[in-house]
C-alpha cells in the first residue's frame, strides 16, 4: 500500500524533474538553435529530441524504484512521468499566451513556442506535445520490458542513427573521397541529415550487427585463438588504426584538420594534467599558466616582429620553451606542494591569473605586447618545408601526442607513477614508506608544466600568434573536464575525453553557444553518477565503487583482470 | 623530534623565505618611494581608503558564505560566485521594474529594501538548490568530487544565467538619491559608498549575532566543532547545512546589490572575479572565522584600493591599477604559503585541507 503510493509520487517528481530539465533546454536557447537541425530529414529535429529526451531519461528512471515487474504498472508509470514533464511545458506554453516573457527571459521567443507546439495552435498543440510526451513515456517503459539483447541492439541502433544525422556533415565530407564508392553511401544523406530510407537501413543494419554480436561470447572466442593469432590481431588493429590516424588530415580537408589540431593540443595537455590530477592527485585549476607561458616564450623567442628576441627558429625555441615552463612549475611547486587537496586547487588557480594579469598589464607590454599579443610565431621546418598549414602541422601535434602518451603510459607503473599513487591516497602514510613528498610531488607538478608547455608552443605556432584572452581560466576548465570526463588517471579516457569534450563542439557547430553549459552539466553529472569517467582506470574504479557499496564479488575480479599492468 | 635545527630546516623553508624576504622588500621600497615621489595629495589617498572599504564590505559579506560553508563541510564551495552573481542579476530586473513604475526614485529606501530582500531571497534560493542536488549527495565521498562538482556547478550556473537573459551587459537603473555627495577634505564621498559600507556592517552584524548569540547559531558552531558529536547532541546536521547555505547565500545576494551599486554593470561572469576575492579574504582571516572573514576583507579591499599606487608606483610599473587583481591572488597565495590559518585562525588548515 505504501509503496504503491511511493510509486506514483515518484513517478510525478520524476516528470516533473524531467519537464524542468526540457524546460529549461528551451530557455537556454539550445531547442530554438537546434531546431531547425533535421536528424532525419523532414522528421524528426535535433530541437524536438533535446525537448523530449528529458521525459524519456526520467520515465525510465522511474522504472527503477518499481519492485513488482507487473507491465501494466511499469506502462503506467511510465506513462505518467512523461505526461507530467509534457504538462510542465504545456502550462508554460500556456502561461506564454497571457504573459510576454520575453521582457526577462530572451529565449522564450514566438520561435521557441512554435517548436514546442511542433508549429500548430495553442490547443491542437498542446495536445499533440502532450501525446507526445504520452508515448516517450510508454516508450521508455516498454523498452525497460524488453529482454536485455534486444535493448542493447535497439538504443546502439537509435544512437547510431542519431549520431549519423547529427555528423552528416563530417561524414560527408569523408566519404565524398572515396571515387564512385561514395554513391553506395551518399543516398542515405539528406541535405541536413538522414533520408528516411537512409535512417531505416542504418536502424536495422546496426540493430542486426549488435544483436547478432551479443549473442557471440567475446571472452571464449578470444580463448580459442592462439597466442600467435592474438598477437597478430592486436597489432593489426594497432597498424590499421595508425595508417588511419595519419591518413587522417589528408581525408578531413583542411576545415575538420584544424579542428583535429585542436582536439590534439588538448589531448596533449590533458596527457600532462592528467598526471598532475590523476596520478599524483594534485588539483591544479592554474594548468593555463604553463600553457600560457610555453606559448608566449615561444613566441618572443620566433617571432618575426619588433617585439622578440633572439629570432630563433621553431625547433631552436621549443626546448627554450619547455625549460621556462619546467622552471616555472617548480618555482610554483615548491612552495605550495604542502598544501593539500582545495587549497592547491585555490592558489593554482590565482597563479594562472596573476600570469594572464602580468602578460596583459602595461608593464609586460614591451616584451610581450600587452593586449596585442605577438604575431608572426615562426612555423617549424623540416629541411626547407615549412610546416605552415594545419593539415601538416598536425603531424607534428600528432609527434608531440605519441611522445607525451609513451612517457605519461611509462611513467604510470613505474616507481615513480606508484610513489605518485601512495601519495594521492595518503600522504602521511606514503612518507612513512620513504617517499620523498617534495620531489615526488614537484616531479608531478613539473611533468605536467613541461606538457602544457609543450602545448602551448604548439598553439603559438599553430595559431601564429598569441593573446592573452586566449590564456584564460576556462582553458584550464576545459582540460580539467576532458580528464575527468574520461576518466581520472586513465590516458586512453584523456582522448575519448578530448573527441567528445573539445572535438564535438567544433565539428558540432550549432552548439558551441552551449559549450560551457554542456561542460558544467556533465560534470556534475558524471561526479554524481558516474564519477570513474567514461574510461575508466581499473584501480580508480574499483576504489570509487568500492567505497560506495563495496566492490561486489562478480564485478571485483574483473576489474582487476582488466588492468594491463599485471 | 631530537633532529638538530639544520636538519629541520629544508631547501624548501629557504626557497620560501626568500620569496617573502624579496616580496616584502619590494613592498617596503615601492611604499618608500613612492611616498618620496609625492605623486598623490593627501586627498586622493582619502578616496582610495573609502573605495577600499567600500569594496572590503562587499568582500566580507561574499566570504562570509564560504566561510561558514568550509565551518561546517571543510569544503570549498567553488560555485558561491554564481550565487552571489545571481543576486546582481535579480536586483537588476527588480530595479528596472520599480524604475519603469517610478517607484525607485519617488521611495528610493522602501525601492532598495525590496531589491535586497528579493535578491538575498534568490542568492539564498540557489545557494540551497545547490545544496540539495550537487552537494548533499557526496557529502561522504573523497575530496576532490565534490570540488569537481562545485566547479561544473559554477560553470553551469553562468551558462544557464547567460541562456536566460543573454549575453550583454546590463546597465543598472540609476538612483538619483544615492548620487549626492560630500565633500571631505577635498574629496568627494558619495553617498553610495557610506551606504554599501553602512549596509556591510549591519549585515554582518546581524549574521554575527546570529552565529554567536541564537540557538541555530549556537548549532552551526556546534555541527563545524565536531559533526558526529553534534548529532549526538540531538542536532540535525542536515538542517543545520541547509541553514548555512541559506544564510551564506542571502548574504552574497546582499553583498551583490551592494556591489552594483559600486560597478552597475551586471553580467554573468561578474561572479569570478569578486568571490575570489571573498575567499582570499576568508582565508586571509582564518577560514570558518566570522570575525575574521569581516577583517581579512577590509585589509584585502585596502590592499587592493590602495596598494597599486602605493607599493607598485615607486616601482617604476606603468599604470599599476591594471595590477589590482594580480595583488589579491599574490595575496592568497602568501597567506596560504606562510600563515594558512590567517590571521584570526586556529584551526589549521593544513591538515584538514
Amino acid at each position: 500500500m505504501n509503496i504503491e503510493s511511493s510509486i506514483w509520487k515518484k513517478a510525478l517528481q520524476n516528470g516533473l524533474i524531467g519537464g524542468v530539465i526540457s524546460l529549461l533546454l528551451g530557455l537556454v536557447g539550445m531547442v530554438s538553435a537546434l531546431g531547425t537541425t533535421y536528424l532525419i530529414s523532414g522528421v524528426i529535429t535535433m530541437g524536438q529530441v533535446l525537448v523530449l529526451a528529458p521525459f524519456l531519461f526520467e520515465s525510465y528512471s522511474s522504472m527503477r524504484h518499481i519492485p513488482s515487474k507487473n507491465p501494466l504498472t511499469l506502462l503506467a508509470v511510465g506513462g505518467l512521468t512523461g505526461l507530467m514533464g509534457g504538462a510542465v511545458i504545456a502550462v508554460v506554453v500556456g502561461f506564454g499566451k497571457v504573459v510576454d516573457f520575453r521582457a526577462v527571459l530572451i529565449n522564450a521567443s514566438p520561435v521557441l513556442f512554435a517548436l514546442w507546439t511542433f508549429g500548430l495552435p495553442l490547443l491542437p498543440g498542446v495536445l499533440v506535445l502532450l501525446a507526445l510526451a504520452l508515448i516517450t513515456g510508454l516508450i521508455a517503459a516498454g523498452f525497460s520490458l524488453l529482454p536485455v539483447r534486444i535493448r542493447g541492439a535497439l538504443s546502439m541502433a537509435i544512437l547510431i542513427v542519431l549520431a549519423l544525422g547529427l555528423f552528416r556533415d563530417l561524414i560527408v565530407t569523408v566519404i565524398v573521397h572515396w571515387g564512385f564508392m561514395q554513391y553506395a553511401f551518399l543516398w542515405i544523406f539528406a541535405q541536413v541529415g538522414m533520408t528516411i530510407p537512409g535512417a531505416l537501413v542504418a536502424f536495422l543494419i546496426v540493430g542486426a550487427l549488435v544483436y547478432w554480436r551479443s549473442g557471440v561470447n567475446q571472452k571464449a572466442v578470444t580463448q580459442r585463438r592462439t597466442p600467435r593469432q592474438q598477437r597478430a590481431i592486436r597489432w593489426g588493429t594497432w597498424g590499421v588504426l595508425a595508417i588511419i590516424v595519419l591518413l587522417l588530415p589528408v581525408v578531413l580537408g583542411m576545415y575538420f584538420s584544424e579542428i583535429l589540431d585542436d582536439v590534439g593540443i588538448y589531448i596533449l595537455m590533458g596527457l600532462g594534467l592528467n598526471i598532475v590530477v590523476g596520478f599524483a592527485g594534485l588539483l591544479d585549476l592554474g594548468y593555463v599558466a604553463f600553457y600560457a607561458i610555453g606559448a608566449y616564450t615561444l613566441g618572443v623567442l620566433t617571432t618575426t616582429e619588433a617585439v622578440g628576441l633572439l629570432h630563433l627558429s621553431f625547433w631552436g625555441a621549443v626546448p627554450l620553451a619547455l625549460v621556462v615552463a619546467v622552471f616555472a612549475g617548480v618555482v610554483l611547486g615548491l612552495p605550495i606542494l604542502r598544501l593539500r587537496g582545495d587549497y592547491l586547487a585555490i592558489v593554482t588557480l590565482g597563479f594562472g591569473e596573476i600570469i594572464r594579469i602580468l602578460v596583459l598589464s602595461d608593464w609586460f607590454a614591451p616584451l610581450l605586447g600587452g593586449s596585442e599579443g605577438i604575431q608572426r610565431i615562426g612555423h617549424p621546418t623540416i629541411g626547407t618545408l615549412v610546416l605552415a598549414n594545419q593539415q601538416q602541422l598536425f603531424y607534428v601535434i600528432l609527434a608531440g601526442i605519441i611522445l607525451t602518451g609513451f612517457i605519461a603510459t611509462r611513467l604510470k607503473d613505474s616507481h615513480l607513477g606508484r610513489s605518485w599513487m601512495a601519495l594521492r591516497e595518503d600522504e602521511d602514510v606514503a612518507e612513512a614508506m620513504g617517499i620523498n613528498k617534495v620531489i615526488t610531488k614537484l616531479l608531478a607538478f613539473g611533468m605536467g608544466a613541461l606538457f602544457s608547455g609543450l602545448g602551448g608552443a604548439l598553439f603559438a605556432t599553430k595559431v601564429g600568434s598569441a593573446y592573452p584572452q586566449s590564456f584564460s581560466f576556462i582553458v584550464s576548465i576545459n582540460i580539467l573536464s576532458l580528464i575527468i570526463i574520461g576518466g581520472l588517471g586513465s590516458i586512453p579516457g584523456v582522448f575519448v575525453g578530448g573527441l567528445v569534450l573539445v572535438g564535438l563542439p567544433l565539428v558540432l557547430s550549432q552548439f558551441a553557444d552551449f559549450v560551457y553549459f554542456i561542460y558544467g552539466a556533465s560534470l556534475i553529472f558524471m561526479m554524481l553518477s558516474r564519477p570513474e569517467g567514461l574510461w575508466p582506470e581499473a584501480r580508480r574504479r574499483l576504489e570509487l565503487r568500492g567505497e560506495e557499496s563495496g566492490p561486489s564479488p562478480q564485478e571485483a575480479p574483473q576489474t582487476v583482470m582488466k588492468n594491463p599492468g599485471h | 623530534m631530537l633532529r638538530t635545527w639544520r636538519q629541520r630546516i629544508t631547501l624548501t623553508d629557504i626557497f620560501i623565505w626568500v620569496i617573502g624576504l624579496v616580496i616584502a622588500g619590494a613592498v617596503i621600497w615601492g611604499t618608500i618611494s613612492t611616498l618620496r615621489l609625492h605623486l598623490y595629495t593627501p586627498s586622493i589617498w582619502l578616496d582610495l581608503t573609502i573605495k577600499g572599504l567600500a569594496l572590503g564590505g562587499v568582500y566580507a559579506l561574499i566570504a562570509m558564505g564560504y566561510t561558514m560553508v568550509y565551518g561546517i563541510l571543510k569544503m570549498i564551495n567553488f560555485a558561491h560566485s554564481e550565487v552571489f552573481m545571481s543576486g546582481p542579476f535579480t536586483a537588476v530586473y527588480v530595479a528596472m521594474g520599480l524604475a519603469k513604475s517610478g517607484m525607485l526614485n519617488k521611495q528610493p529606501i522602501i525601492s532598495m529594501a525590496i531589491i535586497a530582500v528579493v535578491s538575498m531571497g534568490v542568492s539564498a534560493g540557489v545557494a540551497l538548490l545547490l545544496e540539495r542536488i550537487c552537494y548533499r549527495p557526496l557529502r561522504n565521498a573523497p575530496r576532490l568530487v565534490p570540488l569537481i562538482t562545485a566547479i561544473g556547478a559554477s560553470f553551469f550556473l553562468q551558462y544557464t544565467f547567460r541562456g536566460l537573459f543573454g549575453s550583454g551587459s546590463f546597465g543598472y537603473p540609476a538612483i538619483k538619491a544615492l548620487q549626492q555627495y560630500w565633500t571631505v577634505a577635498g574629496t568627494h564621498i558619495y553617498k553610495t559608498q557610506v551606504v554599501v559600507i553602512a549596509g556591510a556592517v549591519m549585515m554582518m552584524l546581524v549574521l554575527f549575532g546570529i552565529v554567536q548569540w541564537t540557538k541555530i547559531g549556537k548549532a552551526m558552531r556546534a555541527v563545524s566543532e565536531d559533526k558526529e558529536a553534534a548529532e549526538l547532541m540531538g542536532i540535525n546536521v542536515d538542517r543545520i547545512i541547509v541553514f548555512t547555505f541559506g544564510l551564506g547565500g542571502a548574504s552574497a545576494g546582499a553583498a551583490g546589490v551592494l556591489y552594483t551599486f559600486l560597478f552597475p554593470v551586471v553580467n554573468f561572469y561578474m561572479g569570478f572575479i569578486p568571490s575570489i576575492k571573498a575567499f582570499t579574504a576568508a582565508v586571509l582571516g582564518g577560514i570558518g572565522n566570522v570575525p575574521g572573514a569581516f577583517l581579512g576583507a577590509i585589509i584585502l579591499g585596502l590592499l587592493e584600493s590602495v596598494g597599486p599606487n602605493l607599493f607598485l608606483t615607486g616601482l617604476g610599473i606603468p599604470s599599476p591599477s591594471q595590477l589590482k587583481d594580480a595583488i589579491a591572488f599574490i595575496v592568497l597565495v602568501l597567506i596560504l604559503i606562510f600563515r594558512p590559518t590567517g590571521i584570526l585562525g586556529e584551526r589549521i588548515s593544513k591538515d584538514k585541507a
